[in-house]
């Protein structure tokens, strides 16, 4: 076993100002959305559209990083059989010790339902969300594009589902990266410092 | 010979010359601020004036064309013809829930007519000298139209009401006359803070706190701010005031407008404002709305709020009640507003309303004396047409007036009813409504079947003064939120107030479906972890 970097310095920014911000939108569009009340109407407006646009600039960074690095290939999709074998262990194998069917490496450090996992939030989620939610801030300029007959119910409520879905993600990804590592807190400590083992 | 003044004689005369000297100062320093014209100094108005009419003649003999322009103007006339409807409205025309018609009430109701002499239906409307310069060009305060006067002032000192100890007085119209001026909150306000029978009655948001206000109650008239008169805004043309809330914009998509350049209105916000006047932060929401938000809707965020109520509900079908002794009662509130009187009925008056709030396109119908109405529902004096998708329609607030008068029972129509008169037939003499209601109908030429009933009404009223300091205006929060002003606005999805219940149900089943499954997995893992370490032992 070889420790390595496994996530270098910007994935790192990139990963905690991204969780940052998603966390504080979810907290916000909960209230505009009328769940609860917290900081304000308008201030959870504010607060969420300074929000949307760092997540947006982030999203771009991002996005460059990974076309010129060529990490992107993380999340090209593995096999189906390697797919399986995933789920078998997360619902079978875990419960009785059963070895991790998948060894990572440096260029391969996503198991086959992790890549799986990011690649749909970032190709689905993650648009639908972006996409309904500056149609949303831009209501007023629909007729500019000619999209003045479309319901504001319809966007509202296409961007309420796909945050349902982030915050179901967020949920689920929070339990596997804490709980999953081989030392305790292993995947965060890969997180937050870099290293991981090979 | 030489007198030798004590040192403090000449100081008292030191003082009184420094007094008269600074009030000369005073008296020209506003002189030379005001008008061209100084009225005192004209030989017309040195009489002796014995009636209204005798100063009009005085003032028509240099403002030769005024009564002209007068005569054609809804002030004078009561009565304007809607140019989208077609109806025929006016203070003439329309059937309200107050005090109810001018027909065969004329001298009551003319009390606030800009002429002289309304008393019945034979008044003439072409005489230039019946016209009442008067009532809106009186700086002193002292010029008050008498209430059964029929538009004139009293001559003579004399009570109102009659037999009562409020002595109105007759004032000195030579003084009035030279003293005319231009417009004020305290000359309009002699007629509309008082419509509808009393001290904010009508409106809600124009009593008479409006006369004197401070910026907290109205941000536009008060005088520790911008000072307007009403007139600032209601801008005249030859006499004719701009702003009607028979023909009101609802949404002025003109902007602001630049003399010379566009209409002489500035009886819109936008007129002054502009359709984008909010200055844009992170978002620029506020300015976004201005399309579907009236302006007052958040800037007039409570009514009836300078320590005045206004009148909320008027029940005519209590009215002539007596004791047994056949006397007339009156009841008031712990504020000592009246509640009940034999002539009127029962009211409830509001203070710091909230506005109720409705689309609104600007087409506001008047229910017709002719128009079939149907008595098992509330019935609206009048009613207008809006909604989201209207896109002539913005959201506005509304003073609602509710309460129960007369109907034709047999008919199913609105009635005019006659109130105010000695004759036997006025429901104030007699108290009998039928006989009320004979008298009126029959004067207006209208048809009623013999039977009467009440019916209850609701009555809206656009709301566009006491504008508040925009500190106080409504937040995000009032509206976007699960009971927000607006819960009762249909036809449009609104952030905040509005959710779907399915996708609601579908998400929270989801993130909690994730939440259960994950410590589930997580509590099955320990336990088999344990099981494991334990067998390993």
């Amino acid at each position: 076993m070889t420790r390595a970097i496994f996530f270098t310095r910007f994935e790192r920014f990139w990963h905690w100002s991204q969780s940052l911000l998603i966390i504080l939108m979810l907290i916000t569009g909960f209230e505009i959305h009328g769940t609860y009340e917290l900081l304000g109407f308008e201030t959870a407006i504010n607060v969420h559209t300074i929000a949307a646009w760092v997540l947006i600039g982030l999203w771009l960074l991002a996005l460059f990083w990974h076309t010129t690095t060529g990490e992107w290939r993380q999340y090209v999709p593995a096999d189906a059989d390697s797919m399986m074998a995933m789920v078998r262990y997360y619902s079978v194998g875990i419960f009785f010790g059963a070895a991790h069917p998948f060894h990572r490496r440096r260029a391969e450090k996503h198991n086959p339902l992790q890549r799986m996992a990011y690649l749909m939030l970032t190709m689905i989620i993650s648009p639908v969300i972006w996409l309904s939610g500056l149609l949303y801030l831009f209501y007023q300029k629909w007729s500019v594009i000619g999209l003045q007959g479309l319901p504001l119910e319809l966007v509202a409520l296409t961007h309420t589902l796909a945050a349902f879905a982030m915050l179901a993600f967020l949920v689920a990804h929070v339990y596997l990266a804490i709980s999953t590592s081989e030392k305790p807190f292993g995947h965060l400590k890969e997180m937050l410092w870099g290293y991981g083992d090979e | 010979m030489y007198l030798p003044m004590s040192v403090s004689a000449r100081l008292l005369v030191f003082a009184a010359g420094m007094v008269v000297f600074s009030l000369c100062q005073a008296v020209t320093d506003s002189e030379l601020s005001g008008s061209t014209a100084d009225h005192t100094k004209f030989d017309e108005l040195k009489q002796v004036f014995k009636t209204g009419p005798e100063v009009t003649e005085a003032c028509l003999s240099c403002h030769t064309e005024a009564a002209k322009q007068l005569h054609q103007t809804k002030h004078w006339k009561w009565r304007l013809k809607h140019p989208d409807t077609g109806e025929i409205l006016g203070k003439r025309d329309v059937i309200n829930s107050f005090c109810g018609s001018i027909e065969t009430n004329y001298a009551r109701c003319t009390s606030c007519h800009i002429g002289y002499g309304w008393k019945d239906k034979s008044f003439d409307f072409t005489s230039e000298t019946n016209v009442d310069c008067l009532v809106c060009h009186d700086t002193t305060g002292s010029y008050k139209k008498f209430p059964t006067g029929a538009g004139h002032p009293p001559y003579e000192d004399k009570p109102f009401p009659p037999k009562s100890k409020k002595i109105w007085k007759a004032p000195d119209l030579a003084h009035v006359a030279q003293n005319v001026g231009k417009t004020s909150r305290q000359t309009c306000g002699a007629c509309h803070f008082y419509g509808g029978g009393g001290d904010g009655v009508k409106h809600g948001d124009l009593d008479s706190s409006m006369t004197d206000p401070k910026k907290s109650l109205d941000v536009h008239l008060g005088t520790d701010g911008l000072n307007f008169t009403c007139s600032t805004c209601h801008r005249t043309d030859g006499h004719d005031v701009a702003g009607s809330r028979y023909t009101t914009v609802a949404k002025d998509t003109h902007g602001i407008d630049v003399p010379g350049r566009d209409d002489k209105s500035r009886a819109t916000c936008e007129s002054c404002h502009g359709s984008r006047p909010h200055k844009a932060e992170v978002n620029d929401k506020n300015n976004d709305h201005t399309d579907k938000v009236a302006c007052a809707t958040c800037h007039i965020p409570t009514y009836a709020k300078g320590g005045k109520p206004t009148k909320i509900w008027w029940d005519w079908s209590t009215a002539g009640r007596k004791t047994a002794d056949g006397k007339h009662i009156k009841t008031k509130d712990e504020q000592g507003y009246v509640t009940y009187v034999t002539k009127k009925g029962s009211f409830e008056w509001g203070e710091n309303l909230i506005p109720e709030y409705a689309w609104y396109a600007g087409n506001i119908r008047y229910t017709q004396l002719d128009e079939k109405i149907d008595p098992s529902s509330i019935v609206g004096i009048n009613s207008f047409e809006g909604s989201y998708s209207d896109s002539d329609a913005r959201i506005w607030p509304f003073k609602v007036m509710r309460g129960r008068q007369a109907y034709d029972k047999g008919n199913n129509t609105l009635v005019m009813s006659h109130l105010f008169g000695k004759d036997d037939a006025a429901y104030w003499k007699s108290f009998d409504w039928n006989k009320a209601i004979k008298a009126a109908m029959a004067s207006r030429g209208a048809d009623y079947s013999g039977e009467y009933g009440f019916v209850e009404t609701t009555y809206h009223w656009p709301l566009a003064h006491m504008v508040a300091p925009k500190e106080q205006a409504l937040g995000c929060g009032d509206c976007h939120s699960r009971e927000g002003r607006l819960q009762n606005l249909t036809g449009f999805y609104m952030p905040g107030r509005d959710s779907n219940y399915w996708v609601d149900l579908i998400g929270w089943l989801a993130v909690l479906g994730t939440l259960g499954g994950v410590t589930l997995h997580g509590l099955g893992r320990l336990f088999f972890n344990r099981k494991r370490r334990d067998g390993d032992d």
